[in-house]
């Protein structure tokens, strides 16, 4: 499965789905939602935290969560 | 008596809500606390046109009105009690013109609530530069309501907003999104069984999170017999309320919002690229924290001087002036010293206020919670803890309220539990009395003044000990809970001279206040204790001048030597000698013990008390500085605050929970009082040993 985890910088992805129980409801709330565009701008040492661009929001989350958004790549 | 309209201040965090708050009310604004809660609850006046006037409530930043923190839970029960006397006749929703989709999330729930809601797009400025055009007739019919751009930086719009404030009753309350639209069945079902009440305010009530449960529901209280949906249930229908919202603010976008995307590659990511580097990004952060240590020890020592000698000269003035007695000693010798010893102490404070502030509202900060996470995690804390221990460097108590948005309960209490040992601004007094007092002034390498290095040590040291600490707490601390991260990484701004200022004057006027009171009854109760005495206390005179009648003393003597035996055998004297044994080992005398138990109500309280005792113990007026280089240790006849005891009192210092306040907030926050005790019992204890181990091996 690809996930957000695996994009690399600059590359661009169309978030795909998630399983709604393992999202915090304040991500789906700033865009996290399937349809929408998915970008990462910046990226920590080891690739964690995940600096992204959701549908023109600017957030950071954890590899972890990232994990469990599955992409399709644009 | 005029009319008064009650408007709410509502946006997502980052939106420069605060600063429409400050255009509307200036400084007519106070800022207290909600009752029985530790959130700041910020009110103002704002007075408009025809002798009206708005009181306005800036509530707390969220993103949406489904709470998942105390600060958020406080929005979403004033707008769902019409009883509140703070229920908004309109809601003024603030948006940032670059993350407008976003932001009407909220403006929508708002609206669909039944409050008439204004959407003021606030950094209208910013538009030409970022190439964004907004259609706001077109807007105005899409989301029925009126819109008004303003910019609190050129102070533009805000006539228009107040005009609309007073216009209020013409606005549309239709809702935006139909929440029956989420699930026909499940909100029939609602329906039939609360004919009355309005779906959407149901809906709000039901998903509310289970951790607060607090919320008023008054006439909604037979909700709980409605048999709900499963909790995941739950969550799969605020997603599709989510993606409803979203779905009518995309076409509502469609029509009106125009961005020229050739203009988005910009400042901001040119900025990131550098303040987020893997190697760049952690520089920076290093320097500007060393800047600001030297900064705070250097700039500010002119007017601590000038402060220190000024108020030596008044307690001295007043001793001339006044007629002599006692009431005369209290005011000169207990309650001027006493308070000289925390004003002199302003320019700091204000200064780390200062830098704090900045860091805020520049967008800095997110920055540094996003380069630190991974390192955080490591110590079972979270990128959002470096919030907190940074502001700790300010005050404790509103540094842990500041751990409110940490998602993981475990990371959120280890934070709490660590803050304290962060050097906060009421250490400063005492670090920075002690350094000038046992550090020679020297400089470093030609820069760096010996004394500024120290102090940035014990800054370092207080992080050190916090990191330590709470990577032994995520070892022992056996606590499940699902860790989430969120945070939003906002614009940059050049942050505005208004907000910080009115932060600083704030933040600097409530220490002082708040610091003022403890001090000046502390300081009342020693110089009573100091003043008065049983038994030999009474023939002081007597008693020294038949002692040293053998010696020939001059009047000047005689008079210093039965001033310090008056202070040995007092109150204070008798109680500074029964713990002095405790003390001794680590090198301090009764006075200074008696100035540490003291500041255990807060340790700002140490300079003022022991300013209070010399200056009973002695005639001359002085500053504090030049009477505690005074001191001699009698059995060794050398200075009593020297290298050795000074390192001890500034280790001392630096570990020991000496702060009731934090108590209380800890035990406010975590909801027991075991966590606060733990940390009074095991803070105090590293302390002592600490400063034992130091004066024993240095002495």
């Amino acid at each position: 499965m690809l996930t957000i985890a695996h994009l690399k910088r600059g590359q661009r992805a169309i978030i795909k789905s998630f399983e709604v129980e393992n999202v915090p409801l304040k991500l789906l709330e700033m865009g996290c939602l399937p349809g929408n565009e998915v970008m990462v701008v910046q990226q920590a040492p080891f690739r964690d935290p995940l600096y992204l661009n959701i549908n023109g929001s600017h957030l950071a989350i954890r590899k972890e969560t990232a994990a469990l958004i599955e992409i399709e790549l644009l | 008596m005029a009319r008064q309209i009650n408007v709410a201040l509502i946006g997502n965090p980052n939106t420069g809500k605060t600063s429409v708050f400050n255009r509307l009310t200036g400084l007519n604004q106070q800022v207290g606390n909600y009752p029985g809660i530790t959130v700041e609850k910020k009110q103002g006046v704002c007075k408009l046109d025809r002798g009206l006037k708005a009181h306005i409530i800036d509530l707390p930043g969220t993103y949406s009105l489904n709470a998942s923190s105390l600060d958020e839970n406080v929005v979403i029960e004033l707008l769902l009690n019409k009883n509140d006397k703070d229920f908004p006749d309109v809601a003024i929703v603030v948006a940032d013109v670059e993350n407008l989709k976003r932001n009407l999330l909220l403006f929508t729930q708002i609206k669909d609530l039944g409050i008439p809601a204004i959407l003021a797009i606030n950094m209208a400025d910013r538009m030409k530069r970022k190439a964004i055009s907004v259609d706001i007739a077109a807007l105005e019919e899409r989301l029925e309501t009126k819109v008004v751009l303003v910019s609190s930086r050129k102070n533009e719009g805000f006539d228009t907003l107040k005009e609309l404030v007073i216009n209020h009753t013409t606005l549309s309350t239709k809702p935006c999104v139909n929440a029956s639209v989420i699930a026909p069945e499940y909100f029939g079902r609602l329906k039939k069984a609360f004919p009355n009440q309005d779906l959407y305010k149901l809906w709000l009530v039901i998903t509310q999170d289970v951790n607060f449960g607090k919320l008023e529901r008054g006439e909604l209280n037979t909700i709980a017999t409605f048999q709900t949906e499963s909790k995941s249930n739950l969550k799969r229908l605020q997603q599709k309320e989510t993606i409803a919202r979203y779905q009518f603010i995309n076409g509502v976008l469609k029509e009106t919002l125009t961005i020229d995307t050739a203009n988005a590659k910009d400042f901001r990511s040119r900025l990131d690229r550098i303040l987020t580097h893997k190697v760049w990004g952690y520089a920076i952060f290093f320097g500007i924290l060393m800047l600001i240590f030297q900064v705070i020890f250097d700039w500010s020592s002119y007017p601590m001087d000038f402060i220190d000698s000024s108020f030596a000269s008044l307690s001295e003035w007043v001793k001339n002036t006044l007629p002599p007695g006692d009431f005369t000693n209290l005011l000169a010798e207990g309650i001027i010293s006493g308070l000289g010893g925390i004003i002199i102490f302003i320019p700091q404070i204000a200064f780390l206020f200062l830098f704090i502030a900045i860091l805020e509202e520049s967008g800095y900060m997110s920055r540094v919670v996003f380069l630190m996470d991974r390192i955080m995690r490591r110590f079972g804390l979270s990128g959002k803890s470096v919030v907190p221990l940074v502001s700790g460097t300010a005050c404790a108590i509103p540094a842990i309220m500041a751990t409110r948005n940490i998602e993981s309960w475990k990371e959120r209490l280890i934070t709490i539990l660590v803050t304290p040992f962060t050097t906060c601004s009421a250490r400063l007094p005492v670090y920075l009395i002690i350094i000038a007092l046992v550090i020679p002034e020297q400089r470093v390498l030609g820069i760096f003044s010996l004394q500024g290095l120290t102090l940035m040590f014990l800054y370092l040291l207080g992080f050190g000990a916090a990191i330590f600490s709470a990577w032994l707490l995520n070892k022992f601390l056996n606590i499940r809970s699902k860790t989430f991260f969120v945070v939003e990484m906002p614009n940059y701004k050049v942050p505005m001279f208004k907000n910080v200022a009115i932060t600083v004057i704030e933040k600097t006027k409530s220490f002082v206040l708040g610091a003022g009171k403890i001090i000046l009854a502390i300081s009342i109760i020693l110089w009573v204790l100091a003043s008065y005495g049983p038994g030999d206390f009474n023939n002081a005179s007597a008693i020294v001048m038949q002692e040293e009648s053998s010696n020939s003393l001059s009047e000047e003597e005689l008079e210093t030597k039965i001033a310090a035996f008056k202070l040995e055998k007092s109150y204070i004297g008798i109680m500074g000698k029964a713990i002095e044994p405790a003390v001794q080992p680590l090198g301090y005398d009764w006075k200074i013990g008696i100035a540490i138990v003291s500041s255990f109500a807060a340790r700002e309280v140490f300079v003022g008390t022991l300013a209070t005792i010399y200056s009973v113990g002695s005639e001359e007026e002085e500053t504090i500085k030049n009477r505690m280089a005074a001191e001699v240790n009698p059995v060794l006849g050398t200075p009593r605050f020297n290298f050795a005891s000074g390192v001890s009192l500034l280790l001392f210092y630096a570990f020991a929970m000496q702060c009731m306040s934090t108590l209380a907030v800890v035990k406010r926050e975590t909801n027991s009082w075991k966590w606060p005790m733990w940390q009074l019992i095991a803070m105090s204890a590293i302390a002592y040993v600490v400063a034992l181990g130091a004066y024993q091996f240095l002495k």
